[in-house]
């Protein structure tokens, strides 16, 4: 199929055809096409359906801030929505559909929104939907849903990888243009460590759409010969395709390479796109600039687009957007769109200019002093309607429409940090102002020099200067010759006459007549305006909308441009696909796991896994036959108070404590006292929060005179020894004390249960008496094990039961449990998992982070006589505050069902026995609960207001959500053993 | 006689190498570490000790040095990693402590890392893992870094070309994942 809008030239080549398909139709293209232009060359002007009118589109602009052009782009799982067919580099076999239309593009179901644009208009949506109250649910909310935004998801997982990056600089420079290509040379040749980045996948800015020569030859030319020289130099990094999004604190930017869009299929192993993290000393921004249009009735057709963009089309892909078109202009660099296009064969009806004394052009009729005043063509331009200074008015036949505004530096990065632009009178556009991130500078049309001369110049200049800061030698490079176009804007945001709605917003469908609504309602500072119009919260971010929109704002509340302001700027520049932000961090990679040194065996025995902080840990270990989670981790709780059970507790925090005042140092880091605890000693602790809340409780044990080995729980190891730390360094930085975490260098095992002391003395070395004499409850050393392994051995129990705590250098830690599990047969030995473990705990009435919850306090858990008063310690103060001391205040006690039947479950609420189940009857929660396997029913920890002194009373626990109520009695939390016989024996 | 196996943190009898285009990263189980730290009021005695057993000065901020059967690692102030090859000094840290006799803290660490090297083209990998910058560290080099939210130490043997990371050995899966699909990607 012949491609009947293209024309000659241009940055394709010819000798690779693509080809493509877009809502089910072939095309073909070339390669340096993109979808935009290969669709415009084979004369498809309708692309997409406009968001709340679904009035039809077309394409807008050449570049990423196409507002009209969003086409869903690939299918299945790498679908994706609201991509610009501008800037899609096209590919063989690429396929694309346009988007947001009820039944097909062309016979659009939902263009009756048009007709009812009246009711539609700004804001419509905070006045409507409210009557009756019952529809919202079921009418209402289901049919704003459909109708909201633009393109479809796929629904399926994103099956593409992505990754994170780290580069360091001396110099970013972000834009390849002719600004950016001059600071490039410059800083490169300077021997500096240069970043270039530009979004576009080739170099050259303007330069590849332009039809002007650059030191005498072709601007495209010049442009390779500088690209050429940067890649040979191993200090400059050229990246194409990378957007730089965001300028963030301390010199990063965030940049994003679009590593394998342009490719059909990606290649595995290496990412679709990546998030660079650019660390830079110098930045310069060389953004270029963003042209505007005016702003007329019936602006929104297919064919009306920038004049800019245009003659970037016929320029550099080749492409026309029709055989006849037009230009409308407020400003000399419009006619240069109707020069390039007659330059290419293509009819120029007339350049419509608002300026009364604009320059004639030979061979195109100019009508000067005149505006565009509406368009005729449902589904694509045919003709505009033009008026004249005196009234007179004329239609003219065309089927597309340059419009030239103006144009906008882009400022947006130079914002990033809540700075805002200035007004430049001058030029009648933002500039960047004073307040701008530090260590960025702005070259170019960023910056308002809008010639090609003008830019060259200032990328170098700037380049020198961030030379000179950076204290880099460096020498002024031979500036080449270039154009130096006249601009002569005189402002025109829009235009004054005729009928209909004129469009500000394309993308969000914002028109003038809602920028008037606003200000009616009072909506009229900038901030008010953005968002009850919604102008400029597209996709697009308003590019092509918003200096136009503060215009009409301005002239209506009779204040000036700069006096209106504009709203911030915030990144990302251009949008970033989530994927992107994720990088290698998704599914089961979403955060780094922690192996115990059970872990191999664990998983050849299918041990479930729980997953705690980072850790993996067994819950229970399933024998053939069992079939219930409870069958085993019963099985496993009775065989440790029955025989002996070994479980992997090395998760648990482990710090090695030294120095001459370590014992006074953890004196003050505990509530409890620790200075005098013997060396061959462990010791329960319990740790405050300054504020007084106890925060995390341990063991300490005292290995030698200055050495103590302390743990934590899991959960808090790495808070713990942060505290400790800054205890260290900041709070007590006098004493002599060291701290270093153990954590993962010992493998620590729980050997429990009655035969666990005849478990241990099988693999202890015989010269080691760890008798019940020799080695009593709470006691600790170090041994050796199996022929001389180095192991440190604690009596220690959280079952309950007579226990120890082994710990070996971990590498040993997977054949130590198969060798206990070995030797042990003979004695019943089992490992137990998680769910044991807090069966058997509970049993025992000890706290874990279910009772540490945050809030509770020594007192609470019943434990307030341990934080001493006859020395300091983080938290004894305010543990005294009056809140806190309330003796109706909450206690830790136990709970058992009357019928003992029936199940306490954690997290229900506590009522008096014979209380409504409301709010004003709370008299606590339940914190843990389990059935006991020992005891025959269920039993549970609560905590309940004065609870100490209420022992025997009984209560009910509810929980309204499950619907239980069930009757308890207040009981003491030690359910099982509770004089601690077990424990020393 | 002690009878019982070891095992690298990657599970395995023998340490695993993965070859990629230019690059090898290898797993290294086999170093006895120790951890130095100077008390406060007796540093140089401290350290006059320790450099007695090494045999060369303990390195400075945020350098490596390596001498006969010794390396040790800038870790924090006052604070050094010592190491030496298992095979021989698996019991390093207790000789260490011997040789201090209380006037530094000495704690055994063998077993809290996991270490892999990397020889060869290592720019790209580091690129896609870290902050490091790679063109400022100097062979000689010690520096902690955040890998894959991993806190790690990055030794430089050599610019570009040769690299020691350490991490938390729990980690060990994680952090060889990482890096093997860095690698796989850059090269």
């Amino acid at each position: 199929m012949t491609q009947s809008n293209r024309l000659n030239g241009g940055l394709i080549n010819r000798g690779k055809p693509l080809n493509f398909n877009f809502d089910g139709r072939t095309y073909q293209g070339y390669e340096g096409d993109t979808l935009a232009s290969a669709l415009m060359a084979n004369g498809v002007r309708f692309l997409g359906r406009s968001f709340k009118y679904h009035r039809p589109r077309g394409i807008f602009t050449a570049g990423s801030e196409e507002p009209n052009a969003l086409v869903e782009l690939r299918s299945g799982a790498r679908q994706e929505p609201n991509t610009r067919a501008t800037v899609a580099e096209l590919y063989e076999g690429l396929v694309a559909c346009s988007q947001n239309y009820k039944g097909s593009l062309r016979y659009d179901l939902l263009a009756l929104n048009d007709l009812f644009s009246d009711i539609l208009s700004a804001g419509f949506y905070y006045k409507t939907f409210m009557w009756p109250a019952a529809f919202w649910e079921k009418v209402y909310e289901p049919i704003i849903r459909s109708a909201a935004g633009l393109g479809r998801l796929s629904g399926e997982d994103d099956p593409d990888e992505y990754e994170k990056g780290f580069l360091h600089c001396d110099l970013l420079v972000i834009g390849g243009g002719p600004a950016g290509l001059m600071a490039a040379l410059t800083a490169g040749r300077a021997g500096a460590n240069v970043i270039l980045a530009d979004e576009d996948c080739r170099f050259g800015g303007r330069l590849n759409v332009e039809q002007e020569d650059v030191d005498g030859k072709p601007a495209v030319e010049w442009v390779e010969q500088a690209v050429a020289e940067l890649t040979a130099m191993d200090n400059v990094r050229l990246m194409p395709r990378s957007t730089a999004m965001g300028a963030f604190d301390h010199g990063i930017y965030g940049v994003v390479e679009r590593v394998q869009d342009h490719l059909h299929t990606p290649v595995e192993g290496k990412p679709r796109q990546t998030l660079w993290r650019v660390y830079s000393k110098r930045a310069i921004l060389c953004a270029g600039a963003t042209e505007r249009p005016i702003v007329f009735p019936d602006n929104d057709r297919p064919g009306v687009m920038l004049a800019g963009s245009m003659r970037a089309y016929a320029n550099r892909w080749a492409a026309t957007p029709a055989r006849m078109v037009a230009v409308f202009t407020n400003n000399d660099d419009g006619h240069r769109t109707a020069v390039d296009l007659m330059a290419k064969g293509v009819d120029v009806t007339a350049i419509v200019d608002a300026r009364l004394d604009a320059p004639t052009l030979t061979g195109v009729r100019l009508i000067s002093g005149a505006h565009v005043i509406g368009t005729k063509g449902r589904h694509g331009l045919s003709s505009i309607r033009v008026r004249q200074a005196d009234g007179r008015e004329e239609t003219l036949a065309c089927g597309a429409l340059g419009v030239s505004g103006g144009w906008n530096p882009n400022v947006h990065l130079t914002c990033h940090q809540g700075g805002r632009p200035v007004w430049n009178e001058s030029i009648a556009a933002f500039v960047p102002g004073q307040n701008i991130p530090v260590g960025m500078s702005v070259a170019g049309a960023a910056k308002g020099l809008f010639s090609t001369e003008d830019a060259l110049r200032s990328g170098a200049e700037e380049a020198l200067a961030a030379l000179e800061i950076l204290g880099i030698a460096a020498s002024a490079l031979k500036l080449p010759r270039a154009v130096n176009s006249a601009y002569n804007l005189q402002p025109l945001y829009h235009v004054p006459h005729g009928k209909g709605r004129a469009w500000l917003d394309l993308q969000n469908d914002v028109t003038v007549k809602d920028v008037k609504l606003a200000h009616q309602e009072n909506y009229r500072s900038v901030e008010h305006l953005k968002r009850y119009t919604t102008l400029g919260m597209g996709t697009d971010q308003g590019k092509t909308a918003n200096v136009n929109a503060l215009a009409i704002m301005a002239e209506l509340t009779g204040k000036s441009i700069p006096e209106t302001g504009t709203t911030i700027f915030r990144p990302p520049y251009t949008p970033v696909t989530l994927g992107t932000i994720g990088g290698r961090t998704v599914g089961k990679h979403f955060h780094p796991t922690r192996e115990t040194p059970t872990d191999k065996w664990a998983r050849e025995h299918n041990a479930p896994f729980d997953i705690a902080g980072d850790w993996m840990r067994a819950r229970w270990f399933p024998q053939p036959g069992e079939t219930h989670w409870r069958q085993s981790a019963d099985r496993e709780a009775c065989n440790v108070r029955k025989n002996v059970g070994i479980c992997d507790v090395t998760t648990l925090g482990k710090i090695d404590v030294q120095g001459a005042d370590a014992a006074s140092f953890l004196n003050r880091v505990y509530a409890n006292g620790f200075a005098k605890l013997a060396v061959g000693k462990v010791r329960y602790g319990i740790m405050l929060r300054e504020d007084g809340a106890c925060y995390d409780d341990g063991t300490a044990a005292r290995l030698a005179e200055e050495h103590f080995v302390i743990t934590t729980t899991t959960a808090n190891a790495g808070a713990v020894l942060r505290n400790m730390e800054f205890a260290r360094q900041c709070l007590w930085p006098d004493m002599d004390v060291q701290l270093i975490s153990t954590t993962e260098a010992w493998a620590q095992y729980a050997i429990a249960g009655p035969k666990s002391r005849e478990l241990l003395q099988r693999i202890v070395d015989s010269e080691f008496d760890i008798s019940n004499e020799a080695f009593p409850f709470m006691a600790c050393g170090s041994v050796t094990l199996c022929g001389g392994l180095r192991a440190r051995l604690f009596r220690i129990s959280f079952s309950g039961e007579l226990a120890y705590e082994l710990a070996v250098p971990t590498r040993y830690g997977d054949a130590l449990w198969r060798r206990m599990l070995e030797l042990g047969r003979g004695l019943g030995v089992a490992p137990y998992g998680l769910e044991a473990l807090d069966i058997m705990r509970i049993e025992k009435g000890h706290p874990t982070g279910r009772e540490l919850d945050g809030r509770a306090t020594a007192l609470m858990l019943g434990m307030g006589r341990m934080v001493s008063r006859k020395k300091d310690s983080i938290g004894s103060t305010l543990d005294q505050r009056e809140g806190l001391t309330d003796p109706n205040g909450l206690r830790l006690v136990g709970l058992k069902p009357v019928n003992q039947s029936e199940v306490i479950t954690a997290g229900s609420q506590l009522v008096n026995e014979t209380a409504p189940v409301q709010i004003d009857s709370e008299q606590g929660h339940v914190t843990s609960a389990c059935i006991s396997p020992h005891l025959g029913h269920s039993i549970g920890m609560a905590y309940l207001k004065g609870g100490d002194q209420r022992m025997g009373e009984i209560i009910r626990v509810v929980d309204p959500v499950r619907g239980t109520d069930v009757k308890v009695q207040v009981i003491s939390t030690h359910f099982f053993d509770p004089e601690g016989g077990r424990l020393r024996a | 006689m002690l009878n019982l196996q070891t095992i690298t943190p990657l599970w395995g009898e023998t340490p695993r190498v993965d070859r990629f285009n230019g690059l090898t990263i290898t797993e290294v189980p086999n170093q006895a570490l120790a951890s130095l730290a100077l008390r406060k009021g007796r540093e140089d005695e401290g350290r006059k000790a320790a450099e007695a057993m090494l045999g060369f000065a303990l390195p400075e901020v945020g350098r490596h040095a390596a001498e006969g059967l010794y390396a040790a690692s800038w870790f924090a102030q006052d604070q050094w990693l010592i190491s030496a090859e298992t095979s021989e000094h698996e019991l390093m840290s207790y000789q260490l402590v011997d040789a201090v006799a209380g006037l530094a803290s000495v704690t055994e660490q063998t077993d809290g890392w996991c270490r892999f090297d990397l020889e060869g083209m290592c720019r790209g990998v580091f690129e896609r893992l870290s902050g490091v910058n790679l063109a400022a560290m100097e062979a000689g080099s010690a520096t902690r870094a955040l890998l894959e939210h991993l806190s790690c130490m990055v030794i430089c043997f050599e610019t570009a070309s040769h690299y020691s990371v350490l991490g938390p050995r729990s980690y060990a899966r994680s952090l060889h994942h990482a890096l093997v699909t860095a690698a796989r990607s850059a090269l």
